[in-house]
């Protein structure tokens, strides 16, 4: 028994590679959900993948075009049919999104128990890295290989229209573009993180990474390369793990990963709960204390000038 | 077509018969008056007189139903780096892993685009940035470890790095201790002397002739503009404060005040 054992056979290998590669992807595509706070929004349209696949393989059989083409019709479903929900009544989005995606999940499971797809169903849900065949590397290959160029060159607009999408509209982005294409790439990750984790765990292996980093780094680049590395290193760590206990693999990931995140929390020498502990507060929450304690006072004139003197 | 760009005392910003509403509602409306730059105005009026809205139009962050704006007395100039506009505090996510730096570092994008590389001559602007607004000390400080007047000299220092030359300050002043209001008053004082033009909303009547050259009172319309001395007079401030807010072609004025001491 040695340390390289995993690495001996054919199927490992490949498992591996997928990890590292859809690690990575994740990671990086990760740190712009947390920035959007779309993780939530991520959770609902990775469970509501399933029907679309399902569909997608009933109609057009078991390629990656047919599974691109029904994961990203039922994610539109669900975000589009809760954003008409949302303007139509007087139900609130994330109620509509809740409602939807859970019909999508179920809907999802009895259309593959009716249509006696040979993949187990827990494959979809978990995920099954071990079977990844040459076919789905290549997915998540091609997926990698789109999505982060693609968001690398467009940083700039992106980064204004995260931070500051007003301003980012007088300076000619359209953040409205940046959020569709943000969107796209999601679901393009979604869609390779299903391999290694499933609709259920995939949510895991995308945010984890980034709310590690983002414990740690103050700067927008570090946290975008620093997620995608812990994506990586997460994944592949989570697989060798899962070799040697048995875990399986989609859920050891997430256990490493969601861990590490957990020991951040607490050990971080930026963010971490020890730290704000052991140091006294900073400048900026006194100079917060103080307005607040003048704020009142304010605006209680500002009140008093803007009213005309009443006979 | 006038002379350089760093020497804009002749230059000004035109406002012809602004309006601005929200579903159809008037926040601002026939709004005209021609500001000189080296002005430092205070756009002083109640709460919704259009203080926000008046400057959000000039900065283009809003569509404007009526009118023109026009800078250097000829439309179609590149909005995109003349004007900054700097949000009131509370609508910045401070939590947004950026530095003081890296704030300043997005006045640049609006001349670079999406591609252009960021060269030693960005690099140099936004330290001069830095430099002015008294922050290089500070640069590597993520923005929420801040004080609130060292935030709004970041804001500062990235449209100083986007080489604006009007400043939109939306509340600038709120939330400051009397030391930084007065560090700040000093600051966008400098500012308008070199030529720039400054905009802040502003709600203080007491205090407004220590950090303004200018006033203009509006209350959706424009009421008067004009010197501190000239246009502070308790006349102005009683139109200001005492006219019902004009909110849409009301047969009887819902807001209509009987008397007026």
């Amino acid at each position: 028994m040695t340390f390289l054992e995993p690495f001996e056979f054919h199927f490992m290998k490949r498992a591996f590679l997928a990890c590292a590669v859809i690690g990575f992807t994740n990671g990086f595509v990760g740190a712009f959900i947390l920035l959007r706070r779309l993780a939530l929004l991520t959770d609902a349209l990775s469970h509501s993948l399933l029907p679309g696949i399902v569909i997608g393989i009933l109609l057009f059989g078991l390629s990656p075009l047919s599974l691109f083409a029904g994961a990203l019709m039922s994610a539109l479903f669900v975000a589009v049919g809760g954003q008409v929900i949302a303007r139509s009544s007087r139900i609130k989005d994330e109620t509509a999104i809740g409602v939807l995606y859970t019909f999508a999940f179920a809907l999802g499971i009895t259309l593959h128990k009716a249509s006696h797809i040979q993949k187990p169903l827990e494959d979809y849900l978990f995920g099954n890295i071990l079977g990844t065949s040459n076919d789905d590397l290549w997915i998540c290959l091609a997926i990698g290989i789109i999505t982060v160029p693609v968001l690398t060159l467009l940083q700039r607009p992106i980064l204004l229209s995260l931070f500051e999408p007003d301003v980012a509209r007088t300076q000619g982005v359209n953040p409205y573009l940046m959020q569709i294409l943000l969107m796209v790439s999601i679901v393009f990750s979604m869609i390779a993180s299903l391999q290694a984790a499933g609709v259920v765990l995939a949510v895991g292996l995308m945010i984890g990474p980034a709310a590690i980093v983002y414990l740690y780094t103050d700067s927008y680049q570090r946290l975008l390369w620093g997620s995608a590395i812990v994506g990586l290193v997460g994944s592949v760590g989570g697989l060798y793990i899962s070799y040697w206990t048995s875990v399986p693999p989609g859920a050891c990931i997430v256990l490493l990963i969601s861990g590490a995140f957990l020991a951040s929390l607490v050990l971080s020498p930026r963010y971490g709960w020890i730290r704000s502990l052991l140091h006294k507060k900073h400048l900026h929450e006194e100079s917060l204390a103080r307005w607040q304690s003048t704020a009142p006072h304010t605006e209680k004139k500002a009140e008093h000038d803007s009213k005309p003197p009443q006979t | 077509m006038n002379t350089s760009s760093h020497n804009c005392i002749d230059h000004h910003l035109q406002i012809k018969n602004l309006t601005v509403s929200y579903n159809r509602v008037p926040a601002v409306h026939h709004l005209s008056v021609q500001i000189d730059c080296g002005a430092c105005v205070a756009v002083i009026g109640p709460n919704g007189a259009g203080k926000t809205t008046l400057l959000k139009a000039v900065a283009r962050l809003l569509p404007f139903e009526t009118g023109e704006i026009n800078f250097h007395s000829h439309a179609g100039h590149d909005h995109s780096s003349v004007f900054a506009y700097l949000p009131q505090r509370e609508k910045v996510d401070w939590d947004f892993p950026l530095t003081v730096r890296g704030l300043a570092e997005l006045g640049r994008y609006s001349q670079l685009g999406w591609r252009k590389p960021f060269t030693a001559r960005d690099e140099e602007k936004v330290t001069e940035a830095l430099h002015t607004m008294g922050l290089c000390d500070l640069a590597d400080r993520q923005i929420k470890a801040l004080s609130g007047g060292q935030q709004q000299r970041a804001f500062l220092a990235r449209a100083l790095a986007q080489e604006a030359h009007v400043f939109l300050l939306d509340e600038p002043f709120t939330g400051l201790d009397v030391t930084s209001q007065v560090a700040l008053g000093r600051t966008i004082k400098s500012l308008a002397e070199k030529g720039n033009l400054v905009m802040a909303a502003h709600h203080d009547l007491d205090n407004v002739h220590k950090f303004y050259s200018h006033i203009l009172f509006i209350n959706g319309e424009l009421i008067d503009y004009g010197p501190v001395a000239k246009v502070h007079t308790p006349e102005n401030i009683k139109r200001t404060y005492n006219t019902p807010v004009f909110s849409g072609p009301h047969p009887s004025h819902p807001h209509h005040h009987h008397d007026v001491s």
